[in-house]
């Protein structure tokens, strides 16, 4: 009886947000970090009730025959805010949505965009990933962010990417990469061949702690290859659009590699994963923001999987030997 | 501009109510499914003691990864011909499956402490229910704040988890074991443990479940830790627990699962 009426209170209470968010101004701060290439920065927090999970980096490039979404929001009411300021800035119809990666910030926004004539591009394993966390994502959004998803929300991709793929805007192509196991199992990065912007997402993290949500291991062995991209710029999911190239991996390669070494000694001494959990890593909190948010759980995914390093014989970037 | 203010008015009040309701959900008073079915599901009639002698649970009030939430169980006594525990049960009583785990131990066991990972799929109660060897009924309970631990995604590893499936291995806190006393060890076993309740919403394929039912170990052919799992354990099972030796012999751990995979490990053991 209490849990059905909560339920009910629930109900009501992202019923009235959902209403109450649509009265928002509807204007989102883009910059031109490179001709045709519009990026939104996100903050630096928790998604929650107030920020509507509305906290990562998106945008959108401009080529002489249509535009490309990078990531498409955080809410659908911001994917809708997305649209509006592409439709503000260019009379070129929109041609790709690209989804970096499944996570919520990131793809909330496609219902605003799923159209004929839009193709929706993803890594090969975004649709599966889509498909596995719906429910459960549905049910967070519903709880933490206050907004109501249904299936329609999540648009998966029907340009699926593996290895690589060249996308054609008109006088612009985009080199799209789909990466090995890292930040998740379904990370994409996007190469404006043109300005040599590189588009991370995830797989960079400034400011803003790291979160693994795939491979500790894959992470470290990904950051050693996209160091090598000649960019003029790279662009994060979270974080500052910058030219400090490749130097702008060092804070996280730094973080994950602390997190590998450091479990690595605490599983040869027997350390339990409580014990890692609370003393892992904890010189690297000054550095970033919301470690509190994310370090332990950081510790607890590296820690299972290091458990069964020796198991699974891979070269293992930061071993000492 | 009225119209503004009273729809902002009202969805402050939801907003009200909404952190009400949560309120009521953090401070955990929620007993009705544990009274309402569980307990007589599972203890019948039996009065269960609420008391501090006998164990106690340790658990993270708000967990980091729903599907990686360490608990532990912690006894306030060691195990004595005479005096021990015969079996914990964990029960989740938000999670679709609330029966999680149930341990065996024995004298031999030397002290009935267990830590595990467990799936949370609910801001809910775990609960360890201790069986005395007079007979009697122990409880100790904490409130976890996770949601979506059963039907999160498997690790995305998963892959290298199925091809490592079944491998064992022990893990002891120093080289020697020390005869006639308590003696941690680490039980990692490789296995994906599906919950069964990962639906892909697009073909509506359920990956079947499929994990550890049962683990075994034994020191010489001596059971020292029973475990009958359910889905609630997480992917890669891990149980640390405790044994006390009394001589060089050897420790066998034997697990099977809901689809009918056995697999074994052994360690020799010496002082």
């Amino acid at each position: 009886m209490i849990q059905k009426l909560n339920l009910h209170l629930l109900v009501a209470a992202s019923f009235l947000l959902g209403l109450g968010s649509t009265l928002r101004a509807e204007t989102l701060s883009l910059k031109e970090v490179a001709p045709g290439i519009f990026v939104h920065q996100g903050i630096h927090e928790v998604p929650d009730i107030k920020n509507h999970g509305e906290i990562a980096n998106i945008g959108f490039v401009i080529g002489e025959r249509c535009v490309a979404v990078i990531d498409s929001g955080g809410s659908p009411d911001q994917g809708q805010q997305l649209r509006n300021a592409i439709e503000q800035r260019t009379r070129r119809p929109i041609c790709y949505v690209i989804n970096t990666h499944v996570h919520p910030d990131h793809i909330y926004g496609n219902k605003s965009f799923h159209h004929e004539g839009v193709r929706f591009v993803g890594h090969y394993k975004l649709a599966q990933a889509m498909a596995l966390r719906a429910p459960y994502y549905s049910e967070m959004a519903q709880r933490e962010l206050g907004i109501a998803l249904s299936n329609d929300h999540f648009v998966p991709p029907d340009l699926p990417v593996q290895g690589t793929l060249d996308l054609d805007l008109g006088g612009r192509t985009l080199k799209l990469t789909a990466h090995p196991t890292a930040h998740t199992d379904n990370d994409l990065s996007v190469f404006d061949t043109q300005t040599r912007t590189l588009w991370l997402a995830d797989l960079l993290f400034m400011g803003h702690l790291p979160v693994i949500d795939g491979s500790l291991l894959g992470w470290l062995q990904e950051i050693e290859r996209l160091r090598h991209i000649e960019a003029s710029q790279v662009i994060p999911g979270h974080g500052p659009v910058t030219a400090d190239w490749p130097l702008a991996l060092t804070g996280e390669e730094n973080y994950l590699l602390s997190l590998a070494q450091e479990i690595r000694i605490a599983l040869k001494s027997n350390k339990t994963i409580e014990q890692a959990m609370n003393e892992v890593g904890q010189k690297n909190r000054p550095d970033w923001q919301l470690f509190d948010a994310f370090h332990k759980r950081n510790v607890a995914t590296a820690f299972a999987e290091l458990e069964w390093e020796d198991e699974s014989p891979k070269t293992i970037p930061g071993d000492t030997p | 501009m009225k119209f503004f203010s009273l729809i902002r008015s009202i969805a402050l009040a939801a907003l009200g109510a909404l952190a009400l309701t949560q309120a009521a959900w953090a401070e955990g008073e929620d007993e009705s499914a544990w009274n309402g079915s569980i307990k007589s599901k599972f203890f019948g009639e039996q009065a269960i003691l609420e008391d501090k002698d006998t164990i106690e649970i340790t658990a993270p009030y708000r967990a980091e990864d729903p599907a990686l939430v360490p608990i532990q169980v912690t006894s306030k006594f060691p195990q004595s011909q005479d005096h021990f525990i015969r079996n914990i049960t964990v029960i989740i009583d938000n999670n679709p499956v609330p029966f999680s785990a149930s341990f065996d131990f024995t004298p031999e066991s030397g002290k009935a402490d267990i830590a595990t990972r467990m799936r949370f799929n609910a801001y809910t109660h775990v609960r360890a229910i201790a069986l005395t060897n007079d007979g009697k009924l122990h409880m100790a309970k904490a409130f976890v704040k996770a949601s979506g631990g059963c039907s999160a995604p498997i690790g995305t590893d998963a892959e290298a988890a199925m091809a490592r499936m079944g491998k064992m291995k022990f893990k002891f806190d120093s080289d020697k074991a020390t005869m006639g006393q308590p003696n941690a060890i680490q039980l990692l076993i490789s296995h994906p443990n599906i919950t069964g309740m990962q639906m892909d919403q697009i073909s509506r394929i359920v990956q079947p479940a499929h994990y550890v039912t049962e683990a075994k170990v034994t020191f010489d052919g001596k059971l020292i830790l029973g475990v009958r799992g359910d889905i609630a354990i997480s992917a890669d099972p891990n149980f640390r627990f405790f044994f006390t030796p009394t001589h060089a012999g050897e420790l066998k751990a034997e697990i099977k699962d809901n689809l009918g995979n056995q697999f074994s490990a052994s360690q020799a053991v010496s002082p």
